[in-house]
């Protein structure tokens, strides 16, 4: 039966989430955006208390860590099932509500968790449970195009020696663990392509520094170098065979999970902006009427649907691509979709606020100037726009890598 | 007025002819303007004389006007009174909301959907072009959708249809379906299916049983949920259209516009204000004062749209349909409104499965186009637009089978399908560069049918 209302059984979690963004996050929300790669000291307390929800089962799942796992998967209603990646996004969507920068320093709810629930063997997934992975794809010379990185893992014995420079990794100083994507060999392209868990105090891996950011800057933003470091062979996660036929599918499997999760980002992010400009065209008289044709009521007024039009699409797009995930249908086209939809109107949302506001807006007296900021990062990183476009594009049009370029 | 003054009148319009044409009040004629406006009117005799012929042709009931022609209504059967009006009518209904997210049709729906779909691609489709040259729907095409039991789809089983519950799920995905096929071609099927909606949602026992057994029968009714009206900024909220009481009924004066089967209709659901509030009023065809006007517009031309002239239109007590309170009106706007979403979703997905196969063939520069980012990324576009309108549209469409309160989100699904679905449209014809102009191809129809969603009100409803 077709119903789009999020999960009853997850409205617990969803409130849990909004009191904890509301009284946890939002306090702290301007000071760590002032005081940039300062640890919030908060977050220590709060990932306890989330421990200790998931302890009791109250959590359901909810951060960037349960992704990906609906392995015991059982219906809610015949068919059909709600799981971790539903519960996550909508966790993820009340906590950006919050700030997205402290979302992302969240200990043991990195990016990197989320390859690891993505691809990890049941042995892996033992045996990192608990651990704080930043994930490390970027690098100075290689963006979008992943397929050409060129940080190399070099088989030695039972073990891997990686070299290279990473950039970009979130969480990069906070986490104890990154995961690496490094290639094999690099005349065989993406298919020799793996991702590797690199513990903090491995010999050869060095921060060298942090960065300073548009946005997002509770989070902290790393470039490590690599240099013969070596890592258990197993370690590396997923299959170590350079399977060609299968191409980049093991690695790019994450990106069908962590693209929902980012979507949820952008959509938390953009509903603060609106549930604070909607409160504040009011105490201007300005109402915004659902049953009054747009073009009758103000400029901004209309405006103000429109955005609220962008963000309904966005936010049931993610859910679309997490509940696919869920019952275990293929997302990837889904997921790309919420992220294109999500990073764009995550943009728009958050710059129409700032510009209905005026001054009001624009000010540092309050936080839409810095939704504004926190916004732009979740339109690149997972994939930017374009490369979410493109694979839209080449999905739809059933075009390979090659004629689509 | 004196012949002096309507002299003058007539030689201020000479030099200002702002009002019409398509020219603004701030237009003047100069000398070189009036002669040239003179040589026009010259050449165009030869016209007046061949539209002098046609006159001939046509009975006392036609006469033409810029429009096209003027009628009154249709003859309509007897609709037989009977049934209690201080009776309520019977209700479908909610569907119940088991809380779980989930995208997927019940059996039925999907059932419904199948018959519909193949009924798109194998009937509609192939009858769009001439009834969009015809401005009418072929006779067969609507009689077989009476089979598939798309009028009474609203309709509670109890009252002769199929409707087991609120049905306001399934309506959206016919709408979606069918306008797969065509738009136009879908307001004219699903017309009828909007009266016998409202009349289920809303009807005393008397309204119904007087009403639907006509829809529910072998021979049903062309009819027409009339709530636009031909005005700048129109808001549904504040008709001009007045209902006035008397001692036994009302009396209706105004101009709807955008009526479907407008010729053929048996009977209207009007939008009229009553002591300043919207309301709805069913008025049989048959009815004195009422004049119809045919009104061709850019798109949706199968289903006849038409204006409704209600001149001093007595009505009985029976007519008044639903509450006096503006509730009903707005959730009749709402309801319509929602169907006018689905719609656009259909059409939309007609466009990026007519586009999708169309740039991976045509070539330039030696590939095909749909090798270019800047092609491919619009069809990534239309994609992704697409299915946000469809969610957004879902989700409404969820809540108002579920009984829940859906002002808030087909607002939303309104507002997405009006904007993001115009664009879908203009894409459409752009992918194809010269040849989406051009009627070898359906997006150009597809464009004119998408720029109705956002503006118009009523017709159909879920």
């Amino acid at each position: 039966m077709i119903n789009l209302e999020a999960p009853k059984k997850f409205q617990p979690l969803i409130g849990q989430a909004h009191q904890v963004a509301m009284n946890m996050l939002r306090p702290v929300s301007r000071k760590y955006d002032e005081a940039e790669h300062e640890y919030p000291k908060e977050l220590d307390m709060l990932a306890a208390m989330i421990d200790g929800l998931s302890d009791s089962g109250q959590s359901q799942g909810a951060g960037a860590s349960g992704v990906g796992t609906a392995s015991q998967a059982k219906a809610d209603d015949g068919s059909t099932r709600n799981g971790t990646n539903l519960a996550s996004v909508l966790s993820i969507m009340e906590m950006c509500w919050g700030d997205v920068g402290l979302l992302l320093s969240m200990p043991r709810q990195g990016l990197g968790n989320s390859a690891i629930s993505s691809v990890a063997n049941d042995e892996q997934l033992e045996r990192f449970e608990g651990v704080w992975a930043g994930m490390a794809i970027t690098e100075p010379e290689v963006g979008s195009d992943s397929a050409r990185i060129r940080t190399t893992a070099r088989q030695d014995g039972d073990e891997y020696v990686i070299n290279g420079e990473k950039i970009y990794v979130t969480s990069g100083d906070r986490a104890d663990h990154i995961v690496v994507w490094a290639t094999l060999d690099k005349e065989q392209g993406r298919a020799a392509i793996k991702s590797f868990v690199v513990p903090k105090g491995t010999p050869g891996m060095v921060v060298e520094r942090l960065e300073h950011k548009l946005g997002i800057r509770a989070s902290d933003t790393a470039a490590i170098t690599f240099t013969d470091c070596r890592v258990p062979a197993e370690n590396l996660l997923g299959s170590p065979d350079i399977d060609t036929k299968q191409g980049f599918a093991g690695a790019m499997a994450t990106f069908d999970n962590t693209r929902p999760l980012v979507a949820a980002m952008a959509v938390g992010c953009a509903r603060a902006s609106l549930d604070l400009t909607r409160d504040l065209l009011a105490e201007a008289g300005v109402k915004v009427d659902h049953d009054a044709p747009a073009l009758t009521q103000s400029a901004a007024a209309a405006r103000f649907l429109q955005m609220e039009a962008d963000w309904e699409g966005a936010y049931l797009l993610t859910l679309q691509a997490a509940w696919m995930a869920d019952n275990k249908e293929p997302n990837s086209l889904q997921a790309s979709m919420a992220k294109a939809k999500a990073g764009r109107v995550g943009s728009d949302i958050t710059l129409g606020c700032v510009e209905l506001c005026g001054s009001l807006g624009y000010s540092e007296h309050d936080l839409l100037e810095k939704w504004a900021r926190d916004s732009k990062i979740l339109d690149i990183f997972e994939g930017t726009q374009q490369i979410q476009q493109l694979i839209v594009a080449r999905r739809i049009l059933g075009l390979s890598s090659a004629e689509l370029k | 007025m004196s012949l002096l003054d309507a002299a003058r009148t007539q030689a201020q319009q000479l030099f200002s002819p702002g009002g019409r044409d398509g020219l603004s009040s701030a237009e003047r004629r100069d000398p070189m303007g009036l002669l040239v406006y003179g040589l026009n009117r010259l050449a165009q005799t030869d016209l007046l004389d061949r539209v002098g012929l046609r006159k001939q042709t046509e009975d006392g009931v036609f006469k033409i006007t810029s429009a096209g022609f003027k009628t009154i209504g249709a003859t309509s059967r007897a609709f037989t009174r009977t049934g209690s009006s201080k009776k309520q009518g019977t209700r479908s209904a909610a569907t119940r909301a088991r809380g779980v997210f989930d995208l997927t049709p019940t059996d039925d729906e999907q059932m419904l959907v199948d018959v519909v779909t193949e009924f798109a691609e194998e009937v509609v489709r192939p009858a769009a072009t001439g009834a969009d040259d015809a401005c009418a729907a072929p006779a067969e095409l609507l009689a077989a959708t009476l089979e598939i039991g798309l009028p009474i789809l609203g309709v509670p089983e109890s009252l002769g249809g199929i409707a087991e519950e609120r049905t306001a799920m399934a309506g959206t995905l016919v709408h979606e379906a069918l306008a797969h096929g065509d738009m136009g071609l879908a307001v004219a099927a699903l017309a009828p299916g909007a009266v016998a909606t409202a009349l289920s949602l809303w009807g005393t026992e008397e309204q119904q049983q007087t009403y639907l057994p006509a829809f529910t029968g072998q021979s049903v009714p062309a009819a027409a949920l009339a709530l636009n009206e031909p005005t700048v900024l129109f808001d549904p909220a504040r008709p001009a259209t007045v209902a006035t009481r008397t001692d036994d009924g009302f009396v209706l004066d105004g101009v709807k516009s955008m009526v479907p089967r407008g010729p053929d209709a048996e009977l209207f659901v009007v939008g009229a204000s009553l002591d300043g509030v919207p309301a709805l009023f069913v008025v049989e065809s048959t009815t004195p004062g009422i004049v119809i006007e045919s009104e061709p517009s850019m798109g949706l031309r199968a289903a006849s749209l038409s204006r409704l002239r209600l001149d001093r239109v007595e009505v009985g007590e029976i007519a008044l349909l639903g509450r006096v309170d503006g509730s009903t009106h707005a959730e009749a706007v709402r309801l319509s409104r929602l169907a006018w979403c689905a719609l656009a979703v259909g059409t939309g997905q007609a466009v990026l499965d007519y586009v999708t196969p169309y740039v991976k063939e045509r070539e330039a520069f030696g590939e095909p186009i749909a090798h270019r980012q800047s092609v491919a990324f619009m069809v990534a576009n239309i994609a992704i637009e697409l299915q946000a309108m469809r969610l957004v549209t879902y989700k409404a469409a969820g809540r108002v089978a579920q009984g829940q309160d859906a002002g808030r989100e087909i607002a939303l699904a309104r507002q997405l399908c009006a904007t993001k679905g115009m664009q879908i449209g203009l894409d459409g014809v752009q992918l194809l560069g010269g040849h989406g102009f051009v009627k070898e191809h359906p997006v150009e129809r597809w464009y004119r049918d998408l720029r109705a969603i956002g503006l118009t009100e009523g017709g159909v409803m879920v």
